[in-house]
């Protein structure tokens, strides 16, 4: 294990910056949100979370494909340059670390989405170990370990020191370029603060969340529990929700026009939307208690069903902060699974 | 808050029995002591009904779609509520010959985000202590001001009075006074102060943590359109994500000029905004101007004034007053 002081740590964060982008967690207005590095940049490890996942340093939030240019009768088509550049996205929490794994099943299986598949390839992931969870956090009914989340290297914060362990070869790789500002180190202080954080793990309320209602109960018997109508009752359909979550894939292809010509862009799509998948001939799901129902059964029902068991959420907790109306899947998973029939 | 929980279930009761209302538009306890949901109620689940500090969902906007059946819906209107209820009757938007709206009183919502933002985080109870609150999380006791930590609206509440209703739970003179905190235009005035460049910069930072999720839209009690101009796709203005810094400015200067002389202040835009962008501030603005150019008004005060943007007067001022006065 190795280690550097916490208030040196611009040592650390300059010597990645010298031999890769680096993005961390970064205040703007009030909000913490990955960002690129800089000097002045207001970096915040101390923020359990950023608003938007780290889902966005991959599957961004809206990305360009490609541009049309017109001149007079002239089109042409020029397409977006991939990510070609190695970058560190540094403090991921053990949730985002996870989700990354969900998005590679959609994105890189076949067709491979050749614009994720790029930034996965150059991205090096640094996470961070929790050391206060907060009350909506339920990763552990996920199995997922805060203490020690996944990523090409995982780091501490404990008494003021960052401690750092590379876990995979990209890891070892980035810790050998940055090894200068990093001193040998016990993994004393590491094991003392995981021991502690696991037993506040176990008291948070909602660490026992049994979702096992629904991998044992028929799909369609889940898809018609009339309680959907009353969960679904105060729903804006504004889609902070998907906005949110680190597991939310979905996405649009518009095209924006520039005045000169289109730009063909694809960005975060909700399918809390009314005009969600619209096809020609209307929508399939026409009033929110579908659209609803369609968000919480593709994470709970479709996604373990289709991929091993795996649930489509990874306990994060950020629906459950930012809901307007206060809904969140875990009211959702105890709502159904306390009416339902057990298997 | 006790004795007026009992009196509202008392109340609701009596209105589920005597047929008044067939269901009641109110709030439910969640997983956290500070989760209040809105929610429907009928007689068999009423006693799940919660009225606490942490109610701050306006409800007068889900009536839109909710009283639009024979039977009546009870809505329970907190007092800045019944502006935003006077205003959708006013534009028609809510049938009030299908709602009963019972007017309960407040002493402020409790921002639960402006607790964990003091660095008060794995919150698991909440109590209001005289001006303080204690707070038990799983890291130790913690308190702060409730002044410190109400919701935008309620920092500059509008007073215990309500403006509408079919019922008073009890007389508006008798019910307990409403906070007052902060000076409503104190911080328009501190943007209004600003250089140019100073105030363009602020209004960037803030407007570009913006994720186009349209809460603050979904939410408003004024937004009302059946199709919003930045969802229908034969504006080409449709889109899912700001494009520009352009666009990213012109959703919510839009939508504030849209709501301007409408908003009633309620401040849901704000209350529900994941990225925290002080919405209110615009509306806030066209209040001031409003207020300085037209005579003070408040939107929502009643279901019949015309409004100062949708009517014209001899008194007006000129246009070129609004000209020169705008650098
Ligand atoms: S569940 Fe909540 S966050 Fe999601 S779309 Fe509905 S109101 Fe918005
Ligand atoms: S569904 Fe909610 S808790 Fe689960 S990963 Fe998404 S935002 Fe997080
Ligand atoms: S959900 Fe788990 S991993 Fe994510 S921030 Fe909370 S404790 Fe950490
Ligand atoms: S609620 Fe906030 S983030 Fe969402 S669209 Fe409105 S301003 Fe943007």
């Amino acid at each position: 294990m190795l280690k550097i002081a916490v208030n040196e740590i611009n040592r650390l964060f300059d010597a990645i910056a010298a031999v890769e982008n680096l993005y961390l967690p970064v205040e703007k207005g009030g909000e913490v949100e990955f960002g690129a590095y800089s000097a002045d940049a207001k970096v915040r490890l101390d923020a359990l979370q950023t608003v938007k996942s780290a889902k966005d340093m991959f599957f961004p939030f809206s990305e360009n494909l490609m541009k049309f240019h017109v001149e007079g009768k002239q089109i042409s088509v020029e397409a977006a340059e991939k990510v070609n550049e190695e970058f560190v996205v540094f403090g991921v929490r053990a949730c985002d670390a996870r989700s990354f794994s969900i998005l590679d099943k959609v994105f890189l299986a076949d067709p491979v989405d050749t614009y994720y598949a790029a930034r996965r390839e150059h991205g090096v992931v640094v996470s961070m170990a929790c050391s206060r969870p907060e009350e909506t956090c339920f990763c552990s009914a996920f199995g997922i370990d805060a203490t020690k989340p996944e990523g090409d290297v995982v780091t501490w914060v404990a008494d003021g020191v960052l401690y750092w362990e590379a876990q995979t070869e990209k890891g070892a790789a980035l810790t050998e370029k940055v090894a200068e500002v990093l001193a040998e180190s016990d993994s004393a202080a590491v094991e003392a603060q995981q021991a502690a954080v696991k037993a506040i793990m176990e008291k948070l309320p909602l660490a026992g969340l049994d979702l096992s209602y629904f991998t044992s109960r028929p799909e369609l018997e889940i898809f018609k529990r009339p309680e959907w109508t009353e969960l679904s009752s105060h729903c804006l359909g504004c889609g902070t929700c998907t906005f949110v979550c680190p597991t939310c894939q979905c996405y649009d292809v518009r095209d924006f026009d520039n005045g000169h010509g289109i730009e063909r862009y694809r960005c975060w799509d909700s399918c809390m939307y009314r005009d969600f998948t619209m096809m020609a001939h209307g929508t399939n799901r026409k009033t929110q208690v579908e659209r609803f129902r369609q968000r919480f059964m593709h994470k709970l029902v479709y996604n373990p069903k289709n991929r091993d068991g795996e649930f489509g959420c990874v306990g994060c907790g950020r629906c459950l902060k930012k809901c307007p109306v206060n809904m969140n899947i875990v009211k959702v998973a105890k709502t159904l699974s306390a009416g339902g029939e057990q298997a | 808050m006790r004795e007026i929980k009992e009196l509202l279930v008392q109340k609701i009761n009596e209105l589920l029995d005597n047929g008044t209302v067939d269901r009641v538009a109110g709030w439910k306890a969640g997983e956290f002591c500070y989760d209040a949901a809105p929610a429907v109620f009928t007689k068999e689940n009423i006693d799940e009904l919660l009225y606490n500090g942490f109610c701050g969902a306006n409800q007068s906007k889900f009536l839109v779609n909710a009283a639009t059946t024979e039977n009546r819906i009870l809505a329970l209107l907190k007092p800045c509520d019944t502006y935003s209820y006077n205003q959708l009757v006013k534009e028609h938007r809510v049938d009030p010959s299908r709602v009963y709206a019972l007017g309960i009183p407040c002493t402020g919502m409790v921002d639960v985000n402006k607790i964990k933002a003091l660095g008060i985080t794995g919150i698991t109870g909440i109590e209001e202590d005289g001006e303080n609150l204690k707070i038990a999380t799983i890291y130790g006791d913690a308190s702060c001001k409730k002044c410190d930590v109400l919701l935008e609206r309620c920092m500059v509440c509008k007073g215990k009075n309500h403006v509408a209703g079919d019922e008073m739970l009890i007389p508006d003179e008798e019910a307990p006074e409403t906070p007052s905190c902060a000076d409503r235009m104190a911080e328009v005035a501190r943007l209004e102060a600003m250089t140019e460049e100073e105030r363009f910069n602020f209004w960037r930072e803030q407007l570009s943590k913006c994720i186009r999720c349209n809460a603050c839209r979904n939410a408003c009690p004024a937004c009302t359109c059946r199709t919003c101009v930045f969802d229908n796709a034969k504006s080409g203005l449709a889109a899912k994500v700001n494009n520009t810094d352009f666009e990213e400015n012109m959703f919510h200067i839009i939508r504030a000029f849209h709501v301007a002389g409408r908003c009633t202040d309620c401040g849901e835009c704000s209350r529900v905004c994941p990225q925290n962008i002080p919405l209110h501030l615009l509306n806030r603005k066209f209040i001031k101007d409003i207020n300085e150019f037209y005579g003070e008004f408040q939107a929502g005060a009643d279901t019949t004034t015309k409004g100062p943007l949708t009517s014209f007067t001899k008194e007006d001022c000129e246009p070129s007053i609004v000209m020169e006065r705008g650098e």
